[in-house]
């Protein structure tokens, strides 16, 4: 693991301050950013802000363990995904509120990362990649042969969205965007704290020198399996936001382009920094949009950029920002 | 007639040969993996495109040269090898000093291009290629139809694999390999050429997934799409069974396949999962892979 280019070089406690007062900074213009930005014409369309955040969520979860326990999952798609579709069902078919069928899916992702994580940290690096792959191609076949349950083909479309609480109704996408910006900021502020935590200190120590952090006594495997649940708990949530706030859960987010897409957001943006999957989702969503009547060209330039990026870009925008500045990001 | 569990004969070697054919290309393509893993260092993920690439690269010898299957056979694991040199010279020997995953990525954004490329191209709907003349038809064994060219792809692809097995373990040049993938500095120490071995190492690991490519593009119709879920199972078949060993890759594979061909039998349901499910029990019972060496 020692090869991963993040640049974190120790930090005094002065410096250290300094730095979580510039991350304060910047999540207080995040979150200005985020209630002004409907407002703004030609990005404001809160459908289209609602999926970069859901997508941000997903690729800050994904980067929490990839960027900070060294571990590359290639099946994210599925906790994603498969939450996404216990929200919409449980939305659509048993008429639970949003913060009930969000939860439902967000338990779901945590369930399913339990599972997946136990059998994937039993072995290391490449395989580890390959195993997420594989469970995770099984939750696509799980889902492809159960109509019933996701609609097949079809997926779950026009999911309702119905009052939180029972009171307040998502009426319109303005309201239903104010409900999923809250649950990213939440959502990424938790993965700041959980970081900069002392299990997040053992997940580095894990990801810098695993053998190491076995001999100071640390159970590497409880804390890999620990940051497995919580980020594959984290992409659930997302997924199951995704589902309410675009109305729609299908193959699409549980197939592996998706688990792609989501390493391709996170290196694009920076792997290992705070904002950096932030930014790369929203390039990458960006993107689609831009390009989504030219078919199979997405997909070329996808490639495209995922060989650029691992030729000469390994640090991705906010590294590189966070470079030139010093700073980490 | 005898029948098993009220399953007819004929539905029950009908579905073995295919389960031995499916784990035909299983074998060969999880020992090119190994293969290339051994020496690079890198999980070739553009494996499944180069599989497809293989089965393109015979059907359009066929319609824009005329060229037929048997020429295509050698022509096309040659072609696609070439590409597989230029891949290796221009861009995955700047990973070899970084973190495997990177050539993880790297692979599978190629994957992506090639895959996107030929769906522009030909679209995602299946070409149809005809089975050789001399392979048409079939034999009545009695208890089943057995179609000439699947009991050809059967026996083709033991031949190359057992072939591979031979080179790497009983040839000096196998010899070299292997001492440059137990330790490349001390072997090109000797005056071995080890960059020279590894390019040629992955334009053979590609050569081997395009025959593979060539062999099921008339069973099943070439699509730009054919690869990419094939090298995920694929990628199962290398967990259950270790890349250690180029034997373990080449039972594994068929074994996989064999087990598949049952389950469709049997419980049609699971069929596509059976070898994730596997793979689960294989990481609870022996985390290392069946012919794996403890890490």
């Amino acid at each position: 693991m020692a090869e991963i280019s993040i640049a974190a070089a120790p930090a005094s406690p002065s410096e250290a301050a300094d730095h979580s007062a510039l991350h304060r900074t910047l999540f207080i213009v995040l979150a200005a950013l985020l209630v002004v930005l409907p407002f703004i014409p030609v990005i404001g369309y809160p459908f289209f802000l609602m999926k970069v955040l859901c997508f941000a969520l997903f690729a800050c979860a994904f980067n929490l363990m990839l960027g900070y326990g060294g571990l590359l999952s290639f099946g994210h798609a599925a906790y994603f995904g498969f939450a996404s579709y216990v929200s919409a069902y449980t939305a659509k078919h048993w008429g639970l509120t949003p913060e009930a069928s969000i939860l439902l899916g967000t338990a779901s992702g945590a369930i399913l990362g339990l599972a997946f994580g136990s059998l994937a940290i039993r072995r290391q690096g490449i395989y580890f990649a390959m195993i997420t792959l594989a469970l995770a191609q099984m939750v696509y076949f799980f889902s492809l042969q159960t109509p019933r349950f996701t609609g097949g083909e079809d997926g779950i479309q026009a999911v309702p969205r119905n009052a939180i609480l029972g009171v307040l109704p998502l009426s319109n996408d303005t309201v239903t965007y104010y409900l999923v910006a809250a649950i990213f900021m939440a959502g990424i502020l938790l993965i700041y704290r959980v970081i900069h935590s002392p299990f997040g200190q053992v997940l580095k120590a894990i990801r810098d020198n695993e053998a190491r952090a076995i001999s100071l006594g640390y159970r590497v495997n409880q804390y890999k399996l620990a940051v497995f649940v919580l980020s594959a708990s984290l992409a659930g949530l997302a997924g199951a936001t995704k589902a309410v706030a675009v109305q729609l859960a299908s193959l699409t987010d549980v197939h592996w382009s998706m688990s792609g897409e989501v390493v391709l957001m996170t290196l694009v943006g920076g792997m290992g920094t705070v904002f950096g999957p932030i930014v790369g989702a929203a390039v990458i969503i960006s993107m689609q949009n831009f390009l989504a009547g030219l078919g199979a060209w997405v997909t070329i330039v996808q490639g495209v950029i995922f060989v650029v990026c691992v030729l000469v870009f390994r640090e991705g925008i906010v590294g590189v920002i966070g470079k030139w500045l010093k700073k980490p990001l | 007639m005898f029948e098993l569990l009220g399953i007819p004969p004929q539905a029950l070697f009908g579905q073995l040969l295919l389960g031995l054919i499916n784990g035909s290309f299983y074998a060969i393509l999880s020992l090119g993996l190994a293969v290339i893993f051994g020496l690079l260092n890198i999980i070739n993920f553009t494996h499944g495109a180069q599989y497809m690439m293989g089965a393109f690269i015979a059907w359009m010898l066929l319609n824009w040269v005329g060229i037929g299957y048997w020429p295509a056979l050698l022509l096309a694991p040659i072609v696609a090898g070439v590409t597989g040199v230029i891949i290796e010279r221009t861009l995955l020997k700047r990973l070899y000093h970084l973190d495997h995953l990177y050539g993880l990525l790297l692979t599978f954004g190629l994957a992506l291009i090639i895959q996107g490329l030929f769906r522009n191209q030909f679209g995602s709907s299946g070409l149809p290629y005809q089975i050789p003349a001399e392979l048409r038809g079939g034999q009545n064994l009695g208890f089943m139809f057995l179609p000439n060219y699947r009991a050809w792809v059967v026996v083709a692809s033991l031949v190359v694999c057992l072939a591979t097995w031979f080179v790497i373990e009983k040839t000096r040049l196998g010899a070299y390999l292997r001492a440059a993938t137990e330790n490349p500095t001390l072997t090109q120490a000797f005056g071995i050429n080890v960059p020279l071995l590894i390019t040629l190492t992955y334009g053979f690991g590609v050569g081997l997934a395009a025959f593979a490519g060539v062999l099921a593009a008339p069973i099943y119709s070439v699509n730009p799409n054919m690869g990419a879920d094939l090298i995920i199972v694929v990628f199962a078949v290398v967990v259950i069974g270790g890349m250690g060993s180029i034997m373990g890759a080449i039972v594994t594979g068929f074994g996989l396949g064999l087990i598949e061909g049952l389950t469709k039998v049997f419980y049609p349901e699971a069929s596509a999962t059976v070898i994730f499910i596997i793979m689960a029990i294989v990481l609870l019972v022996k985390p290392a892979g069946l012919f794996g060496r403890a890490a």
